[in-house]
């Protein structure tokens, strides 16, 4: 048994608004010196597979087809083995 | 010409659909519940606005794998008119049917009234009983309708002019102030190279009849019952 931790966000080339704004809001807190934020999604996943590669592979595919839109946004994913 | 306008659970513009199309249009239509595998013998497909599957993962992005829409695509390949409106065409972004994606309201608001739109190519299926650069006035109802593609993209849809509306003033003129969501380009509607397949935010069925303040969408199903004569 696997489980993946799929993160997703914007693309770097595309205005993130909902970022902006919580960028904004931290700035207004006092956190002057935030300079950066993208807000994204996560994905958890529990996969029977059969050995890594696969899994790998397979969240691949899940995320190309269906869980991210690849024209706005991108991912990275952690697989552990989990008993 | 006869019309299916197809029902997504969470589909909440398929009535004033069919409303506009029987009883303003007097045109033959029937609804298409979504698990349906075939569409029945009709010409014009609508995908309505609302929130399909409630706007789960990313609009439109879970209604593409309803059972209709191997139909749909179907109908669409065989160069048969396809409107999608607000979630419609989030709905043929999501199919691939037309390219790019949409992104949240720049104002991170839903925005709900009368918007003008200019159009930009009045040779279309869609738009034939328009003038090139005429403005009409029909609202817009949708929180993420911010429509973003790749430059490549942006310059064939240019070329080929199939961006059919963009946000404007009144007056027709474009600008930032008239854009109502941040939209690239301010792209209102934007269709297929083949030209078959409209997908725009405003909704036209909510202008079809005087009472309801602007008639302007009505020019727009006109133009595709002309297009059948």
């Amino acid at each position: 048994m696997f489980k993946a931790k799929v993160d997703v966000t914007l693309k770097k080339s595309v205005l993130d608004p909902q970022g902006q704004t919580v960028l904004q809001a931290l700035h207004s807190l006092g956190f002057k010196h935030v300079e950066g934020l993208r807000v994204g999604k996560h994905f958890e996943l529990m996969l029977h597979s059969s050995n890594r590669a696969k899994a790998e592979s397979d969240i691949k595919v899940m995320c190309d087809r269906l869980l991210i839109n690849p024209i706005i946004e991108e991912y990275s994913f952690q697989l552990e083995e989990v008993k | 010409m006869k019309a299916a306008v197809v029902v997504f659970p969470g589909s909440n513009c398929d009535s004033d659909c069919w409303h506009v199309l029987n009883d303003a249009m007097k045109t033959k239509v029937q609804y298409v519940w979504h698990k349906e595998l075939n569409l029945p013998d009709i010409d014009l497909v609508v995908l309505p606005g609302g929130f399909s599957y409630g706007d789960y993962l990313r609009t439109g992005a879970v209604a593409r794998f309803s059972p209709i829409m191997n139909s749909v695509r179907e109908h669409a390949k065989a160069g048969k008119p396809v409107i999608g409106i607000c979630n419609g065409f989030q709905i043929l972004l999501e199919t691939g049917l037309l390219p790019g994606a949409m992104l949240r309201n720049r104002t991170l608001r839903f925005v709900c009234k009368f918007i003008h739109l200019r159009t930009e190519n009045s040779k279309t299926v869609f738009t034939n009983r328009l003038s090139s650069g005429e403005v009409l006035r029909i609202p817009i109802a949708h929180g993420e309708g911010n429509y973003f593609c790749d430059e490549k993209t942006l310059e064939e849809l240019e070329a080929e002019k199939r961006i059919v509306f963009r946000y404007s003033s009144e007056a027709g003129k474009l600008g930032d102030e008239f854009n109502p969501n941040g939209a690239l380009s301010h792209i209102a509607g934007i269709m297929n190279k083949e030209g078959n397949v409209l997908g725009m935010m405003p909704h036209p069925e909510r202008s079809s009849e005087a009472i309801l303040s602007s008639d302007d969408g009505r020019k727009i199903w006109e133009s595709i019952l002309n297009s059948f004569k």
